[in-house]
């Protein structure tokens, strides 16, 4: 089984076309997806090997039933015993799994539950990954916000209530700069107590310029850490350089970033190891740098515009809900984000075991903040990365978290 | 008999202090009323938001806020959200908490004493979150830390006391109030570090993750106060081998 991600737009030019055919049916036309392109810094770091080692020895089907419940005895959660929870064996143990998770999150977090919203702020991207809906070869609405409507966007989620915020970006160096990215920073901090970023891989001082113009907290979304699917996927632009991009939190860290979040988008490859993969990814990093939050998100594939069809497709509700349960027994520490991409009532579920982030109030759009909030007209928004599934406002977010007992927090930071 | 706890200058009934964290605001009042607790602990982070802004409503009168810095990771840092949480009205309590271990969310002994002299300094009552060593705490007293909150376990934990030889070394050698932090699990082990002569117990987590919150406050508080009533009358001796015999070994000796 698998989604069928080339879509042809009728727009592209006849050679257009014809590149972008070949990248997809000849892998031989396709850059070295291995190799560093100018300009992408390389750090001294184990941490990339030591992941993709464990990931490629890890035989799911190994695991027994027994294994899964001594995983499950056990005080501290191992790397063998976190294999043995991802694997198939486990999945009938998943309302136990749920029950030890729930434990652990109310160790660490009690009933909290954190809430954040994106804010995207350019959709031009150079790259040819082709599950996203901002790839290249697709033909969506482009558009970048300038300052003024950068902060009426800002302004817009600020009166909603919301004091965290995500800034995003499709991932171009040239319509999207650092320094374009870093003044959005600045504004962000004078409306919001918290600023992260999910934007294109950048080198170490030019995370720490980053930091300084206010963000805190990096995400960066591995997609797949099997670097074989990735070549797949990731037909053209500087993502394809799949080293550079497992390296990026590590540069974050090294940049004076705080905290990191690492994950996989589930549906591209085999979940069970792309699963393992995330997790080891974060532990690692937070061994190296003891000092950094950390966080997990766990997202499954979307459909875009102009393909539907694309879902995740072995990932279901279960495996996803089980997966989350691992990480929460393997990382009580850690935080776990689960978003808009899943629906109103898995989010309300699963924030009683193991989630512990939140998004609301979402759009994945460009500069369409007030239609949405408000419903005002507005024409001239950029398109969207992915359909979202759960559009619940900031309101109605922290009212129904409150109404499932939980305690919805909106800053839990200080910049000191 | 006259039985107060004295922090600075400041006299309290209670021996019981109540973390804030991890339940919803909403709660605090029925878990101060049934804790008994006057004083009670409040991350300077977490108030910096909008929504919890009016967190002073929610703690009743007459309780004592606790600021703590938790979200530092040195000394520097500790003393900024400090002085925040001045301005911010909270009063002159402040609970140091310095953390480079966002797993285990361990105490840094060393960066905790700077922190405590420079915030000491400035009139703050200082009261720092400490892993149990003894001369972290001679130290802490000289810096003028006006009370020593050693870890009873990992914070969160709720494993009881997992370095009560430690805590006990404190209480024997500190002539500040020791408060047990982090980790108590069960009234039982809050009553068990009262009776060994700690000061007073803090508690979060434990309130946090029971059944019902204001019932397990109840607990608390009559496990703190059997604890202290036991060691302020003394506890009978505790035998570790053999049997007493009723009549001494030495009663022949006569010149």
């Amino acid at each position: 089984m698998e989604n069928n991600y080339f879509i042809d737009s009728d727009k592209l030019s006849v050679s257009a076309l014809k590149k972008k055919h070949e990248l997809e049916n000849n892998p031989a036309v396709r850059t070295n997806h291995m190799e560093y392109m100018d300009g992408m810094e390389k750090i001294n770091s184990d941490i990339r090997d030591r992941i993709i080692s464990a990931m490629n020895d890890y035989d799911y089907n190994i695991y027994t039933p027994e294994d899964v419940r001594k995983a499950l005895q056990h005080e501290r959660c191992t790397i063998d015993d976190l294999k043995a929870l991802l694997s198939p064996c486990a999945e009938p143990f998943l309302e136990e799994m749920a029950e030890k998770a729930r434990l652990e999150t109310r160790k660490h977090f009690g009933n909290t539950v954190y809430l954040f919203t994106p804010l995207y702020i350019a959709n031009y991207c150079e790259n040819y990954c082709v599950y996203c809906g901002f790839n290249c070869y697709n033909d969506i609405k482009r558009m970048k916000l300038n300052t003024e409507q950068i902060e009426k966007e800002m302004k817009i989620i600020a009166d909603s209530g919301m004091e965290e915020i995500l800034i995003l970006t499709g991932e171009s160096r040239s319509a999207s700069g650092v320094e374009y990215i870093g003044e959005a920073c600045k504004l962000a901090r004078k409306y919001f107590r918290m600023v992260g970023l999910e934007i294109y891989p950048v080198n170490t001082e030019e995370y720490r310029y980053l930091h300084e113009c206010g963000a805190d907290y990096v995400t960066v979304f591995q997609e797949t850490y099997d670097s074989v699917r990735y070549e797949q996927l990731h037909l053209m632009g500087h993502k394809r350089v799949f080293p550079y991009r497992v390296d990026a939190q590590e540069r974050a860290l090294m940049g004076g970033m705080r905290g990191i979040a690492c994950s996989a988008l589930l549906g591209l490859s085999d979940f069970r190891k792309d699963a393992l993969a995330s997790a080891l990814h974060v532990y690692y990093l937070q061994r190296k740098y003891p000092h950094a939050e950390i966080s997990l998100s766990c997202p499954r594939l979307r459909p875009i515009i102009n393909n539907d069809k694309i879902n995740p497709l072995d990932v279901h509700e279960k495996q996803l809900c089980q997966v989350l349960c691992a990480y929460r027994i393997f990382l009580p520490f850690c935080n776990i984000t689960v978003s808009s991409r899943e629906s109103e009532s898995f989010r309300n579920g699963i924030v009683k075991i193991c989630a512990t982030k939140v998004s609301a109030g979402v759009s994945t759009g460009i500069g369409d903040h007030e239609s949405k909030y408000t419903g005002k007209e507005n024409s001239s928004a950029g398109d969207e990365q992915f359909e979202i599934n759960d559009s619940r406002s900031f309101r109605q977010m922290y009212n129904d978290m409150s109404a499932e007992g939980l305690q919805p927090v909106l800053n839990d930071y200080l910049y000191v | 008999m006259e039985d107060k706890l004295i922090i600075g200058s400041r006299e309290f009934n209670s021996r019981f202090i109540l973390g804030s964290g991890k339940y919803s605001l909403n709660l605090i009042e029925s878990a101060v009323k049934y804790a008994g607790a006057e004083i009670i602990t409040l991350a300077v982070r977490r108030a910096n938001s909008k929504e919890h802004e009016n967190i002073l409503d929610y703690i009743p009168e007459n309780i004592t806020l606790l600021p703590n810095t938790s979200g530092a990771r040195n000394a520097g840092e500790a003393v900024r959200i400090a002085r925040l949480a001045r301005e911010l009205g909270c009063g002159d309590f402040v609970k140091i908490e310095i953390m480079r271990d966002s797993k285990y969310l361990l105490p840094d002994n060393v960066e905790t004493v700077k922190a405590t002299e420079i915030l000491a300094g400035e009139g703050f009552i200082v009261m720092p979150y400490m892993y149990p060593d003894l001369y972290t705490a001679r130290d802490l007293v000289n810096a003028g830390a006006s009370a020593v909150m050693p870890l009873a376990s990992p914070i969160g934990s709720n494993k009881g006391l997992a370095t009560k030889d430690f805590i006990q070394i404190l209480i024997d050698e500190i002539d500040l109030p020791i408060i047990v932090d982090a980790g108590i699990g069960r009234p039982s082990q809050a009553c068990e570090v009262m009776e060994m002569g700690a000061d007073a117990v803090m508690c979060n987590t434990a309130l946090a993750t029971a059944g019902d919150l204001p019932v397990m406050a109840e607990a608390f508080r009559q496990a703190v106060q059997a604890g202290r009533k036991a060691y302020l009358s003394g506890l009978g001796r505790v035998l570790t081998r053999g049997a007493s015999a009723s009549d001494t070994l030495t009663g022949f000796l006569h010149d």
